[in-house]
């Protein structure tokens, strides 16, 4: 009996003008213009700097933070309200301001001081840019030290030496971090989506009471309702891979079965969210309303742009239920930093939960009464 | 004029009968502004770190102690191997790994040079950045202490001011986003479907045959959608101010004209994707799905446009949302005044124009 309704599935989903189209191209749109629009690397920050003293070492300095590669200076005034002016127009994000006197203090009292103002309405690019641009002018000051002093006369005052590293993503690409979590956030949109409105569909065309007096049991009705996405998300995520693979150079450091387990699981998850939506509504415009009020939740509360850990503790509580983000953890862990099944046993476990919860939950719920 | 109020009166009924979608399209705004607001940022707090300390000894105590009493970090684990640093990370546990040099105590005081290797997870870039320059400055700071009687010679003192949002508030930058996202998808999303529907249920010969004119047709479909999105956007606004806390530095006037602007904006959009669709399906697809990634990720909202490669900078031209949000931010969160939002105003203005008009052409053309 299934196989009568998947094909039925089937030939509706192909015989319609638009779907197959959106799932074949759909990943692909999204995979290839995405990753560059998503980029939050902190770089060609502009830089206005105000330099009221034009010392030798006013120069050296802004030499040093324009060769540093993080800025782009835009304007070199001496008016304070130009500076301003232009960080209100977006011209520059970033001001520096040298005081005159900056190189007499430095030499005679050993101190100066300088003023950065950075506009923080984007809190991320203000503070890092002004976090690089303190780390050089430090730098700046331990090179003029080391040129006027001998080593030998500050030995006796201890020096603790930093050393950073950056494990899995030694080149900082923002790319490489967002390429497999967009992946989700696709495979969500595809698979969450359009059994949303499936089952509505039905009741909106009538063809919901046709097959409510077959003799189908609920089970095999939800589960033609499914296998469908499932495949379709099969296929949407190979193409993923393979775009993530020509373009962008990125295969999975970690086993590809994994990646594979998981979306077996995630998608029966996402499209038995979709399904029970699409139960309880009772127009299409409902279902999507609900659904993308939902997807909205999911994606911004997974970590897939902002870190789930910088939450406020309730919102991560909230977390807890979003399928997205343990989905979104097992992308991110198997494809950068290589990690195997025993390493994702808490998101195993939630994504079956989830799967087990939402697809039980759509057979129950489903009348065979409208 | 008459039967343009009949018209509108009508669409009216036709959302009122509907009550549960209505409930919905006014609950979502202040749901979604409520969790986002307050839950997505990209402010680094409570980061998990791990330490590996083979010296024991005080300093290193004490630099742990200050490190995990900070507000961005909590000290959750102790290794006794530095194999076990790429464990962690592989587990997702911790963001962070402190390495203190064996007989750290000693190598400080004896030959006045002691390591400490900051290990940190780079898998996402940006907090990878962030942690070590917090966990750096922390370290710092208590080398500072220790040489408190050392004038440091050739110091130089950057002092920095955060302008606009000195406390950081992630709500600033996201709140005019989310705005954005909100209004425009919402009203894209409700209009969509208003003729496509027509088309589907045939009532569409109906209308073709009124005496009205297109043009009225359309409007009256706007009219109570437009109503609603001004229940929201109030609602939104509200919440945004005394929930979120994000004050309307500028002139609450113009806020509402620009704001008004683009629901109308957004309500065209929608009216041309539901003459252009044949489907009520095809038309939420457009509508929710297609337009949610480019709002999400071309707008600005999230991602800053100026570091995307220049075609997708003159892409984002064309998205409503992204011009929107800058009128909002100047005005909300600067407080510049109307003049600096000149720009902004004319190109929704003249995008309300174009999407009508082509709306419009679409709808002549199934007439004939």
């Amino acid at each position: 009996m299934i196989r009568f309704l998947l094909e039925k599935e089937f030939k509706q989903i192909i015989r319609n003008s638009f779907l197959p189209r959106m799932i074949l191209l759909f990943p692909v749109m999204v995979l290839l213009v995405f990753p560059m629009a998503a980029n939050f690397e902190i770089k060609n920050i502009n830089l206005c700097i105000i330099d009221n003293d034009h010392s030798s070492y006013s120069n050296q300095l802004v030499q040093k933070i324009i060769s540093s590669g993080y800025f782009r200076l835009t304007s070199i005034t001496t008016d304070p309200k130009k500076a301003l002016d232009a960080i209100e127009k977006d011209k520059s994000d970033i001001i520096l301001e040298i005081p005159s006197n900056f190189e007499k203090n430095l030499v005679r009292e050993q101190t100066a001081r300088l003023l950065i103002s950075a506009n923080s309405v984007n809190g991320t690019k203000g503070g890092l840019g002004s976090a690089y641009l303190s780390g050089i002018i430090t730098d700046f000051s331990s090179e003029i030290r080391e040129k006027w002093i001998q080593p030998t006369v500050i030995s006796g005052v201890p020096i603790m030496e930093i050393v950073n590293q950056n494990r899995f993503n030694t080149h900082l690409s923002y790319k490489i971090f967002m390429v497999p979590a967009l992946m989700v956030m696709l495979l969500t949109m595809l698979c969450g989506f359009l059994p949303a409105l499936n089952i509505v569909g039905e009741k909106e065309a009538g063809t919901m009471e046709q097959i409510n007096v077959t003799p189908i049991p609920k089970f095999i009705f939800i589960l033609s309702k499914l296998l469908p996405y499932w495949i379709i998300g099969f296929v949407v995520i190979t193409i993923a891979f393979a775009v993530a693979y020509i373009v962008y150079g990125l295969s999975p450091a970690g086993s590809l079965g994994t990646i594979y387990v998981f979306a077996a699981i995630y998608i029966l998850g996402v499209s038995g969210l979709g399904l029970v939506i699409s139960n309880y509504s009772n127009t299409m415009q409902q279902a999507m309303f609900v659904m993308y009020f939902f997807m909205l939740i999911l994606i911004l509360m997974s970590g897939l742009f902002t870190p789930v850990q910088s939450m406020p503790e309730w919102a991560q509580l909230i977390t807890t239920f979003n399928p997205l983000k343990y989905f979104m953890q097992v992308m991110r862990m198997v494809y950068l930093k290589g990690s195997g099944f025993s390493d994702l046993g808490t998101q195993f476990f939630a994504l079956s939960c989830f799967a087990l919860f939402f697809n039980l939950w759509a057979v129950l719920n489903y009348r065979k009464t409208l | 004029m008459k039967q343009f109020g009949s018209f509108v009166k009508k669409e009216f009924l036709h959302i009122f009968r509907d009550l549960r979608t209505m409930m919905l399209l006014l609950a979502m705004p202040v749901i979604q502004m409520i969790l986002f607001g307050f839950a997505v940022t990209t402010e680094v707090k409570n980061s998990q770190v791990a330490v590996y300390d083979p010296s024991k000894s005080i300093s290193t105590k004490k630099m742990t102690d200050r490190i995990n009493s900070s507000k961005y970090f909590d000290v959750i684990r102790y290794l006794n191997n530095p194999t076990e640093i790429e464990h962690e990370f592989r587990k997702n546990k911790v963001g962070l790994a402190v390495v203190f040099d064996e007989n750290f105590d000693q190598n400080l005081l004896h030959s006045g040079k002691a390591q400490v290797q900051l290990i940190a997870d780079a898998t996402d870039p940006n907090t990878a950045t962030t942690l070590t320059n917090y966990a750096g400055a922390i370290i710092m700071d208590y080398q500072q202490d220790l040489m408190q009687r050392t004038k440091i010679p050739f110091q130089i003192l950057p002092e920095t001011k955060m302008l606009y949002n000195p406390q950081m508030k992630g709500a600033y930058n996201f709140v005019p986003g989310v705005l954005g996202l909100i209004l425009m998808l919402i009203c894209a999303m409700m209009t969509s479907i208003a003729i496509v529907r027509e088309k589907e249920m045939g009532t569409m010969e109906i209308l073709l045959v009124s005496p009205l004119k297109p043009i009225y047709i359309i409007l009256a479909k706007m009219v109570p959608y437009f109503l609603l999105s001004c229940i929201n956007l109030s609602t939104v606004l509200l919440l945004a101010v005394y929930v979120l806390d994000v004050p309307v530095a500028g002139s609450l006037f113009w806020l509402l004209v620009v704001s008004m602007l683009f629901i109308f904006v957004a309500l065209s959009l929608g009216l041309l994707v539901s003459t252009v669709t044949q489907t009520q399906m095809a038309a939420m697809l457009v509508s929710g799905m297609i337009f949610m990634m480019p709002i999400m990720l071309l707008s600005g909202m999230i991602f800053p446009v100026e570091n995307m490669p220049q075609a997708l900078q003159w892409l984002s031209n064309i998205i409503p949302a992204k011009w929107y949000i800058i009128a909002v931010k100047n005005i909300m969160i600067k407080g510049s005044d109307v003049s600096s939002i000149y720009k902004e105003i004319m190109i929704l203005g003249f995008m309300a124009a174009v999407i009508l008009t082509v709306s419009l052409k679409n709808f002549k053309n199934r007439l004939e």
